[in-house]
């Protein structure tokens, strides 16, 4: 098992025949079961051409009930993003992946709250990862996403983390002191998106085949916060945290949109305090994550 | 991207809020005229004087003088244009006023405290308001949070009438008063809305003499990804106020922030640059800067972020931290060589690969013949340049 995503998971790319999204369809169709796996893409005026042998619909429903597909995953430039998103919503989807980084705020601020609308209203959920996300991996199975493949291990060690290339660490650390992981998830660097820290380790927490996980986070918000508070009541496996931006200055939007800190709640420091609080193993030294959950296991 | 308080008036007044009657002026003749100005259309006697800087903290830092005479407006203006102004905001050096604000006076018979901005944990719009304005808003919510009122707003309804009374009330606005800041506040929620800002804060809002409610400042910040579709609000960009180093690293899509240690970074992604630079400073260095070069780092993206870094000269040494991904390592080696060469890089410079095509990488800046120091993980990079730089 894993989270979210396996090797039978049917897989919609929106955004599919731009630069980025032909490039990364083309390394996910490589990895593992991917062939069977990117079944659709979508774009409105190339209807009914093919790339890599993947067909294109004219839309996210059409796609859906030809293939039976119930993930997407979002290339679309910033400025049409949004709408991609709620074009997945709209066609009832499990999951929509949005790897688009640079998406503006008041978007997602009113796509996040017609997708909650629909729930509230009885309207099946769509879930969100992402936006600005490396997307999500199941090793050996699946990989919808822009993460390197090949570091990846199939095991039982479960990834979250806003910042891709820090999950990348993580995951190549694990690899190499020879501990796979159950499914690597990147939940992207935005101030306004989808899963969080605290959905992510619910999963983790329920799900049988993850034995530990390493949780990642950035200064700015109250996510990781949150997400510690939850684990200390109700976590059953253990956890090591990291927070990044120790060094950062208030008031400085760090690479990340969401990387700002606005208070005194969302420094680095206050949050590995939270986290250290709640339970978790927390370290100051990226370099040792995965040595030290090794020693908890 | 943050803009002038007198930018922030115009948007203001665009969107139905009241402000103070102002002119923004570049010389201490043109604030003069402009006061002369102000008497005629709208009779007053008493002038605000006010430094044009994007830091806060300005009225504490000595740039903001009432003058009750044009010969005060005059000297005033002399003191204030051209100042290096030091606020809390600034930093030690300061920042130099280029642009004043003349405006008229105001009878000024409560301060208050209103602010739009969004809500990360709700993913709604919050608006903010309390009876202690003209303060520092950070401290209220410190040492009297309960003075600090919250609305939240859904953005697919808008702000209602209903929530915007709430506020009015809630933060003592008099009765007679309560239907103007209901409009106030509505109008600003709607100029925070159209503008894409991120943040949008009046501190303070006034209650006049006469019941009216009125803006005295304008604090905006908007949200970068927007600024596609606001031609209007790029237009009010002051180059002046904004780091040069992170000018010239956004024009080849660099993310730069000036640091004052003297350890140079360079990383691709966002969290892992920012956990470099915690890397340094947990093994006693300080790093000199953040720089993401981000997904597609050319060989031409490499060289200039060394010439961005080894411009500041407290540099002492440089660290390169790539987690190759779809980017491959060899690739970034020769950028690192070709960079180190064309910049005749005179400091030492540790450089940590990982990831595809690792060894191919390596033996690039091995081959290369330049003293280049290999290290394996992030915190043997750290030790290496701290001892380097020592």
């Amino acid at each position: 098992m894993s989270i979210l995503i396996d090797k039978n998971t049917k897989v919609i790319t929106q955004g599919i025949t731009g630069k980025t999204g032909q490039f990364h369809t083309e390394k996910c169709q490589e990895y593992a079961n991917g062939k069977n796996c990117f079944v659709a893409g979508v774009n409105p005026k190339k209807a009914g051409e093919k790339i890599f042998d993947i067909p294109i619909y004219g839309s996210v429903k059409e796609a859906k009930s030809e293939t039976g597909a119930t993930v997407s995953v979002i290339y679309v430039p910033p400025a049409g993003a949004a709408d991609a998103i709620w074009e997945a919503c709209e066609a009832d989807l499990d999951l929509a992946i949005c790897i688009t980084e640079g998406i503006p705020v008041r978007d997602m601020l009113m796509v996040r709250n017609k997708m909650k609308k629909k729930v509230a209203a009885g309207g099946k959920e769509t879930l969100l990862l992402g936006p600005n996300c490396p997307g999500l991996i199941t090793p050996d199975e699946i990989k919808i996403g822009i993460m390197p493949g090949h570091i990846h291990r199939k095991g039982r060690i479960g990834v979250v983390s806003r910042s891709g290339t820090l999950t990348y660490e993580a995951v190549a650390q694990l690899t190499e002191i020879g501990l796979g992981q159950s499914s690597a998830v990147g939940i992207g660097g935005d101030p306004i998106n989808g899963l969080k820290h605290i959905d992510v380790m619910r999963m983790f927490n329920d799900d049988p085949d993850t034995d530990a996980v390493i949780m990642i986070g950035e200064i700015g918000g109250p996510d990781e916060a949150e997400a510690a508070m939850w684990c200390k009541a109700n976590m059953k496996k253990p956890v090591v945290g990291f927070i990044a931006g120790v060094t950062a200055p208030a008031g400085k939007r760090m690479g990340h949109a969401g990387a700002l800190i606005s208070g005194g709640a969302d420094t680095a420091e206050a949050k590995l305090s939270v986290m250290e609080a709640c339970g978790f193993k927390v370290t100051r030294d990226p370099s040792e994550m995965a040595r030290l959950l090794k020693a908890m296991l | 991207m943050k803009i002038h308080e007198y930018q922030g008036k115009e948007l203001l007044k665009k969107f139905g809020v009241t402000v103070p009657r102002g002119i923004p002026c570049f010389s201490v003749d043109d604030a003069v005229k402009a006061a002369e100005e102000l008497a005629e259309t709208c009779g007053t006697k008493v002038w605000v004087v006010k430094a044009q800087i994007h830091a806060g903290g300005r009225g504490k830092g000595g740039g903001v003088k009432v003058a009750k005479s044009l010969d005060e407006v005059r000297q005033y203006a002399s003191q204030i244009l051209g100042m290096q102004l030091i606020t809390h905001q600034t930093g030690a050096a300061g920042q130099k006023v280029n642009r004043l604000l003349i405006e008229e006076g105001a009878d000024i018979k409560k301060e208050y405290y209103l602010a739009v901005l969004t809500d990360r944990a709700t993913q709604k719009v919050a608006i903010m308001a309390s009876s202690e304005g003209g303060m520092d808003i950070e401290e209220v919510a410190h040492a009297t949070p309960e003075k600090i009122l919250k609305e939240f707003i859904d953005p697919l309804l808008g702000v209602t009438d209903q929530q915007a009374l709430n506020l009015a009330q809630g933060i003592g606005v008099p009765a007679a008063s309560q239907a103007d800041a209901v409009v106030q506040i509505k109008a600003l929620y709607a100029c925070y809305m159209e503008t894409d800002a991120s943040l949008a804060e009046i501190n303070p809002l006034i209650l006049e003499g006469n019941g009216k409610i009125k803006a005295l400042d304008a604090k905006f910040n908007f949200d970068p990804n927007a600024l596609f579709r606001h031609p209007e609000i790029v237009a009010y960009r002051d180059l002046d106020e904004e780091d040069p180093a992170e000018i010239e690293a956004s024009k080849f899509d660099l993310a730069y922030i000036s640091l004052d240690g003297n350890i140079g970074c360079l990383v691709n992604g966002a969290g892992l640059a920012m956990a470099t630079m915690d890397t340094i400073k947990l093994f006693g260095g300080e790093p000199a800067n953040f720089l993401d070069v981000g997904g597609g780092a050319t060989t031409e993206k490499v060289t200039e972020a060394f010439k961005i870094m080894l411009k500041n000269k407290s540099v002492k040494g440089i660290l390169v931290n790539i987690f190759g991904g779809i980017m491959k390592c060899d690739t970034i080696a020769n950028g690192v060589v070709t960079a180190a060469r064309e910049t005749h890089l005179a400091v030492p410079l540790v450089v940590r690969m990982k990831g595809t095509n690792e060894d191919l990488g390596k033996q690039i800046l091995k081959d290369s013949g330049l003293p280049i120091i290999s290290a394996d993980t992030m915190a043997e990079a750290a030790t290496k340049i701290v001892a380097a730089v020592r």
